[in-house]
């Protein structure tokens, strides 16, 4: 697959501008960002033209505003952190598009609009909007709509607070397209798009005495088709599937699924790297894809005993992984994502490193998303990692990788070959120009 | 002012433990792959300075103005399954038993740090759950019953008291109590208040119910009046406007 690397965003390192989550529209027109600074940067994909080629379909600044500011909860006296944890988008309904922002404790409904026509020609009123002296006007005209130079507005329109004690890790909009669901450490919340001040609890973990805590919720999404299904998973590697016709609270799961331990691979660390960092629902839903900190698995549906499919991410960490406790970085969250056509599923690894799988052909292949290996629309060399033994010229060996390069959050264009990776404050967006030739 | 930000965890455990580093064994599994690792041959018994590591992981995560509860309870399991690797027989205390004095000696370190262990552990979950009860000032209702029928309607201004619903799954009953421990309610703790024990919100379904708790008779009621009127004109002289 041939890929020419789209563009890039800020070069000096600053904490607020790490990005932290990153999440295409329903057409893939749209590309939101959010950073650790609580801002959201959204791109919008140029039309392709004739005229010019090579600006085809490249992602342009769309807006850019400040989503969320921090916070200080005076009862615990804690400051509540201004980074933008997930961005969901909302179906498009109209002529404006949607999103829903989250921190650690509140989610907002912004609404973006624009506006490229402006009235002129008031009676009233002059062209900087003072009022006119009476006795200049001797005659009405019509105020007619002028084309102007666009303008993107963005507003929000609900503030969602209050709803979580913990910190939320995932929101997941219903496909009934009115409700949505937060999720954080012990809850899951149901709310209406439309109602602010009330939400209902539909998943409560926590035990009546916090001593027997044990396992917390790491992630959750709603079905993609079926309104009433949802799913989470746990820090102790297994997802629930819950259906809200069962019961208003969803303690019980209709169908749970967990993967017994390899006793040939435990150690004292088995439980951490078992640890369900997201899971996403496949376009088609009748799978889940799920990534812990070694592996991603392919789930179906229908088999609640083990994946359908694992893919080993970075399976030479596995030796390593007392220190990488020791750094904590066994605790890192990975996200994943499918292709449109859930035929490929991509994760981000260390170094900077991101790794795609090809269900059907079961080739897998390790690339790279900095500046100083790709320049712009040149093809992304597949890298490799040695583990000892014979090393090729380009490879990097385990003891090399970097581990602060880490790339936690992807996405995949809904419809296209088109990716978007945030690496730590950069964000690169990859285009695989010769399978587009191609369809 | 007190402002205490979450603290990011890696920087500041990698230095902590850079003096510690000379004392791990686990350093030497980084550099030099030869070495076998824990996980390729699971020992009967870990090493100290594993368990070590853990505690120290631990404490320095319950130092945290805000823990990760993800990352507390991951650390935690992974103890107990350390502890319980190396003394199999011993069975960790369900009841957190007062932590033992700081200065242990080191034969006693398994004892000691499984007792302090574990009463931290137990102090700390207790902790997070006391003042998750005191920040749990608004709140979603919690809903019991089919969908669309919140737990009855709360007049604004209430505060903390607004998200006592159904007694189920309430979080603050426990904590009520503690939360107004301080504060000198002597003048209140009489007849005059209804005493409830949940649903201190008067809805309006409370009317009739309320009445029937009320003791302050129409009698009572002037009294206190009186009193109060009596008070006043003891104290002074009526003012010019009287």
């Amino acid at each position: 697959m041939a890929i020419s690397r789209g563009l890039a965003r800020r070069t000096v390192p600053e904490a607020a501008d790490i990005i932290s989550t990153v999440e295409f529209n329903h057409t893939g027109e749209l590309l939101a960002t959010g950073d650790k600074g609580g801002r959201v940067v959204i791109f919008q994909r140029e039309p392709e033209s004739k005229n010019a080629p090579h600006s085809q379909g490249e992602y342009d600044v769309y807006s850019t505003f400040q989503s969320h500011e921090p916070e200080f909860d005076y009862l615990k006296s804690l400051e509540i952190e201004e980074k933008i944890n997930k961005i969901k988008w909302l179906p498009q309904q109209n002529a404006a598009h949607s999103l829903l922002s989250t921190n650690d404790k509140t989610i907002k409904l912004w609404k973006i609009t624009e506006r490229d026509k402006r009235p002129e020609g008031y009676n009233l009123k002059d062209e900087e909007g003072k009022l006119k002296d009476l006795s200049t006007v001797t005659s009405l005209q019509v105020p007619v709509l002028k084309p102007m130079d666009l303008m993107v507005e963005v507003s929000p329109r609900r503030v969602f607070a209050n709803g979580h004690t913990y910190h939320i890790n995932s929101i997941s909009v219903n496909s009934d397209c009115e409700t949505y669901m937060s999720a954080d450490d012990l809850r899951i919340n149901l709310w209406h798009l439309a109602i602010t001040d009330r939400s209902f609890n539909i998943v409560d973990i926590k035990p009546a005495n916090m001593e027997d805590l044990t396992e917390v919720i790491t992630a959750s999404e709603f079905h993609p088709h079926h309104c009433n299904l949802f799913v989470y998973s746990s820090s102790k590697g297994s997802l629930r599937l819950c259906d809200m016709r069962a019961a208003a609270l969803c303690d019980k799961h209709s169908k749970l699924f967990e993967e017994p331990e390899d006793p040939s691979n435990r150690s004292f660390f088995s439980e951490i790297i078992s640890s369900v960092s997201d899971v996403k629902f496949s376009h088609s839903g009748r799978y889940m894809l799920t990534r812990d900190y070694l592996t991603v698995k392919v789930w179906d549906l229908n088999m609640e005993a083990r994946p359908i499919e694992t893919y080993q991410v970075h399976d030479y960490l596995r030796s390593k992984l007392c220190s990488l406790y020791e750094n904590d970085c066994i605790f890192d969250k990975f996200e994943c994502a499918w292709n449109g056509s859930d035929s490929v599923i991509m994760t981000g690894a260390y170094n900077n490193f991101f790794r795609m799988f090809d269900r059907n052909t079961k080739r897998d292949v390790t690339l790279e998303a900095s500046r100083e290996s790709s320049k712009p629309r040149a093809v992304l060399k597949p890298r490799r990692v040695c583990v000892g033994g014979k090393r090729r010229r380009d490879d990097i060996s385990v003891d090399s990788l970097d581990f602060t390069k880490k790339i936690l959050h992807t996405a995949w264009h809904p419809a296209e070959n088109i990716i978007a990776i945030a690496a730590t404050n950069n964000l690169y967006i990859f285009q695989d120009k010769v399978n587009s030739e191609m369809h | 002012m007190m402002l205490s930000k979450g603290l990011k965890r890696k920087r500041e455990e990698e230095e902590e433990e850079e003096p510690e580093k000379e004392a791990l064994a686990v350093d030497t599994w980084w550099l030099d792959p030869r070495l076998p690792a824990v996980a390729q041959a699971p020992p009967a018994v870990p090493s100290n300075s594993l368990l070590d590591l853990s505690v120290l992981k631990l404490h320095h995560s319950l130092r945290q103005s805000e823990p990760d509860l993800r990352h507390l309870v991951l650390l935690v399991n992974t103890l107990r399954r350390i502890q319980a690797s190396m003394e199999p027989e011993a069975t960790l205390p369900s009841v957190p038993s007062p932590p033992e004095a700081p200065g242990v000696a080191a034969d006693s370190l398994l004892a000691s740090s499984d007792a302090a262990l574990s009463a931290s552990m137990a102090s700390l979950l207790e902790d997070l759950s006391h003042i998750e009860g005191l920040s749990q000032a608004p709140q979603p209702l919690v809903d019991e019953g089919p969908p669309g029928r919140p737990s009855g309607g709360a007049p604004p201004g209430l505060g903390a008291l607004d998200l006592l619903g159904p007694a189920t799954g309430c979080l603050l009953d426990d904590e009520l109590e503690g939360l107004f421990e301080d504060i000198d309610t002597s003048m209140y703790d009489s007849e005059l208040w209804a005493p409830a024990s949940e649903g201190l919100k008067p809805g309006p379904e409370d009317g009739p119910g309320k009445e029937e708790g009320l003791e302050l008779d129409e009698a009572q009621l002037d009294y206190l009046l009186d009193v109060l009127v009596g008070t006043q004109a003891l104290e002074r002289p009526p003012g010019p406007g009287r």
